[in-house]
């Protein structure tokens, strides 16, 4: 995009914001956010990254996932963390999701609709941009 | 097959010892009882990190978070909350009296303990995309800065906020930039300190991976506030992750036109370049860093003059850290007022710590300030790991002290910590159980100063040796007492007399361990005897020939080949001996035993 005016960075915001809330991406309703951060990656996080975008693969997903990546979350004890977004389930946070964890990921909750045991964090704290 | 509910049951230590499986059991049986199981998905999860009132249960969709949950209750949850679907009003997590019952799980006090100022887009946002930051309201402080505000106005709303710079010593940010602006001359400079060279700090590095266009937005608001038309960020080369994202997001506000000439049409030009920094950790001290980013050596110069007035190349400039920085865009765009109802009076805001050690939940931890030491370790960081004692915590890094157990209620700002013979340096906080040794850690920082002091005044050249020399010999056994006191008449005259706060803050550690455990450095001075087994000279490992079964396993790991079977017992499998000569105390025995039969005396 070139140079904006006070006016194109507006717009900008307000059609970005939408697609934000509503986390839609060219019709990609699932989102899968990788943490990479340094200790995301140090952990195992670009494995993982790979691991989903082949999980979806196998499973002909790709057109209806997003992946994206993203920073810190704060949750290094258990890092690689991944967040889940399905339309109709819970948002979750997985923590410590290796290669075979993405896989069963992408198998039990994308397709299979059911969260998995053990691997599920809580969000850290509540977010400000609601206030 | 949808489910339609979810219930998470705690899965964590806590949890779990108390009960939290029969729980977890108990709600599949009834769910398959009352015939929903196709309804529910019944899923163990992590700790939460509430473990004072768990078992925990929560229930989504509705987000029903219940506490102190025993397995008969397991029954009553499927029977309302599933099949009638109604809460259990009598099991919700319920906060002060005052509050309605039904509390969201975001404004249970306990999550709000920690609030997300600072890192507000880390873990939220792709920070490769410019947009993104833009639809979490990115740079629309920045309007109002460009565009409707004076200078002036700007650092009001900077001074209304109360907000003191996260570099460590908290001096009031909009002071800084009130001086800048008021300093004569046309050339200014604006420099992110990025350096971030305590041990176990890594905050300012995660928010510019996570997060780089608050710091950047905070960078163009200072710019526009003082005068100035060019920025720095000062990060250290060991950084690379961050390096690249700062300069993706560098590169997309210059195509969209927020940093360059004519900043969206404002008039305004504001433009920011990287320095790499080699990672000394007195680099991180302005002036040195100033020097640095000029091409020579970073050493520190005595201040006055300040760099508000004579900063790179002599001109005025202002040099926030990173944190600090992150901050401003919420204070342009919530306003000062927003940001002053949190943390204590005299100071205002968030802080960010990264947690590490012995704990739990390692990792960043934004909290008020005037959080206490106990809610963040105990429950946001879920406590000691393996279950061992608290000890201390080190805060302030090499700059800061150890507080202790009885500090534990403490409310945490910049002044408390000061008094206690601490400091908030930049954020590091590291953890410690029974098994740390106070004069082990005091000499790792000392080690570290002694590296790291660039040598330009005597007091902390030669004051860091000579304390490390003194912790040296207590840790050899060889200390009296009149080193104590040696160890505070050096320490006092270095805080006098060093030029930077590197060689004036550098006997922090050291003092606060004496003042704070003068009986382990008296265990190790009279009775030669390390208590946490970590002063090797101290230390000596025998194996206990009763216990030994002969197994062998610790002979296998010993590196020294010292550990040999006795000859001549009448026993089948004679057992094994250690010789003292040869042992090189690494423990390794010790750790190799399954039958306790290697102890540490
Ligand atoms: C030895 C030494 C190392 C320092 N390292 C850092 C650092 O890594 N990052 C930082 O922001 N400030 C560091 N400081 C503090 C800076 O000198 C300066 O006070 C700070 O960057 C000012 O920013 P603030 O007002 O936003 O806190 C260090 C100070 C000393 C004496
Ligand atoms: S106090 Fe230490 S680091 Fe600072 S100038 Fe003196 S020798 Fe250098
Ligand atoms: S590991 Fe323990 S039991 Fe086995 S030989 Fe060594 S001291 Fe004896
Ligand atoms: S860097 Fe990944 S959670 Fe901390
Ligand atoms: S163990 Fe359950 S909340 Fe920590």
């Amino acid at each position: 995009m070139a140079k904006m005016s006070l006016d194109d960075l507006r717009k900008l915001r307000d059609t970005k914001k939408t697609d934000i809330q509503r986390r839609e991406a060219e019709g990609k309703e699932i989102q899968v956010i990788v943490g990479m951060g340094t200790c995301g990656i140090a952990a195992g996080a670009k494995v993982t990254l790979d691991a989903f975008l082949s999980a979806l693969d196998d499973h002909k997903l790709v057109d209806s996932v997003l992946v994206r990546q993203t920073g810190c979350m704060g949750l290094c004890h258990s890092e690689p963390t991944v967040e889940v977004l399905v339309p109709g389930m819970p948002t979750v946070i997985y923590g410590r999701v290796d290669a075979a964890c993405a896989r069963e990921i992408v198998s039990k909750h994308l397709v299979g609709k059911a969260l998995l045991d053990d691997h599920i964090l809580d969000r850290p704290a509540a977010d400000i941009m609601k206030g | 097959m949808a489910y339609n509910h979810f219930i998470l049951t705690c899965g964590g230590t806590g949890c779990e010892s108390n009960k939290g499986d029969e729980i977890y059991k108990s709600l599949i049986a009834n769910a398959e009882k009352l015939g929903v199981k196709n309804q529910v998905q019944i899923v163990k999860t992590g700790c939460f990190g509430f473990c004072e009132r768990g078992p925990i249960v929560k229930v989504l969709p509705e987000d029903s978070f219940y506490v102190d949950v025993k397995p008969e209750d397991a029954a009553e949850i499927i029977a309302e909350q599933i099949v009638k679907g109604r809460e259990v009003p009598r099991l919700l997590y319920k906060g002060d009296a005052e509050k309605k019952s039904n509390t969201a799980v975001e404004d249970i006090e306990f999550y709000q303990k920690q609030v997300r100022v600072v890192l507000r887009n880390c873990g939220v946002i792709n920070p490769e995309n410019i947009d993104e930051y833009i639809a979490r309201e990115g740079y629309l402080g920045l309007e109002k800065v460009l565009f409707q505000w004076t200078p002036e106005q700007t650092i009001e709303e900077m001074k209304v906020s109360g907000l003191r710079g996260r570099g460590g010593a908290g001096f009031p940010t909009w002071m800084k930039w009130d001086f800048a602006r008021k300093a004569p001359g046309d050339v200014k400079y604006v420099i992110c300190n990025a350096d971030e060279g305590d041990p176990g700090a890594y905050m300012d590095r995660s928010t510019i991976e996570g997060d780089p266009h608050s710091v950047i937005e905070g960078m163009i608001t200072a710019g526009k506030a003082i005068g100035s038309h060019q920025g720095f960020v000062y990060i250290r080369a060991e950084y690379p992750l961050a390096i690249e994202r700062l300069k993706i997001a560098i590169r997309q506000a210059q195509e969209y036109g927020l940093l360059g000439k004519d900043i969206l049409g404002s008039g305004f030009d504001f433009d920011i370049e990287i320095r790499l920094g080699a990672g000394a950790f007195v680099c991180g001290e302005e002036t040195a860093l100033i020097k640095s980013i000029e091409g020579n050596r970073g050493m520190p110069v005595p201040k006055p003059p300040f760099p508000a007035n004579k900063g790179l190349w002599q001109k005025p400039t202002i040099i926030n850290n990173v944190e600090t920085l992150a901050n401003v865009p919420v204070i342009t765009n919530k306003g000062g007022a927003w940001l002053a109802k949190i943390g204590t009076e005299k100071s205002k805001g968030t802080k960010v710590f990264a947690l590490t050690g012995k704990i739990k939940n390692s990792g960043l931890v934004e909290v008020p300030m005037g959080t206490t030491l106990r809610e963040i370790i105990f429950e946001i960081g879920g406590g000691i790991k393996g279950g061992k004692k608290f000890k201390g915590v080190q805060t302030g890094g090499p700059s800061g002290g150890i507080l202790t157990e009885a500090l534990l209620d403490t409310p945490i700002d910049f002044d408390t910590l000061v008094k206690n013979g601490s400091m908030m340096g930049s954020g590091g906080m590291i953890v410690m159980d029974e098994d740390d040794c106070v004069v082990d850690v005091a000499r790792f920082y000392m080690e570290f100063c002694v590296d790291e002091s660039c040598g330009k005044c005597s007091p902390c050249r030669i004051g860091t040796s000579q304390l490390l020399a003194i912790l040296d010999k207590i840790a050899g056994g060889n200390g009296t007492e009149a080193d104590l006191e040696k160890l505070e008449t050096i320490g006092k005259a270095m805080s006098k007399a060093s030029l930077c706060a590197l060689g004036q803050t550098a006997p922090n550690p050291t003092l606060s361990t004496v003042k704070n455990f003068r009986e382990e450095y008296l265990e190790h001075i009279r009775d030669k005897k390390c208590r946490a087994g970590k002063c090797k000279k101290l230390v000596r490992f025998e194996i206990n020939l009763d216990k030994c079964i002969g197994c062998g396993a610790c002979s296998k790991k010993c590196p020294a080949n010292c550990i040999t079977q006795v000859e001549g017992t009448d026993k089948k499998r004679p057992p094994y001996r250690i010789d003292p000569e040869k042992c090189l105390k690494c423990g390794e025995c010790f750790k190799a035993c399954k039958f306790g039969a290697v102890a540490k005396v």
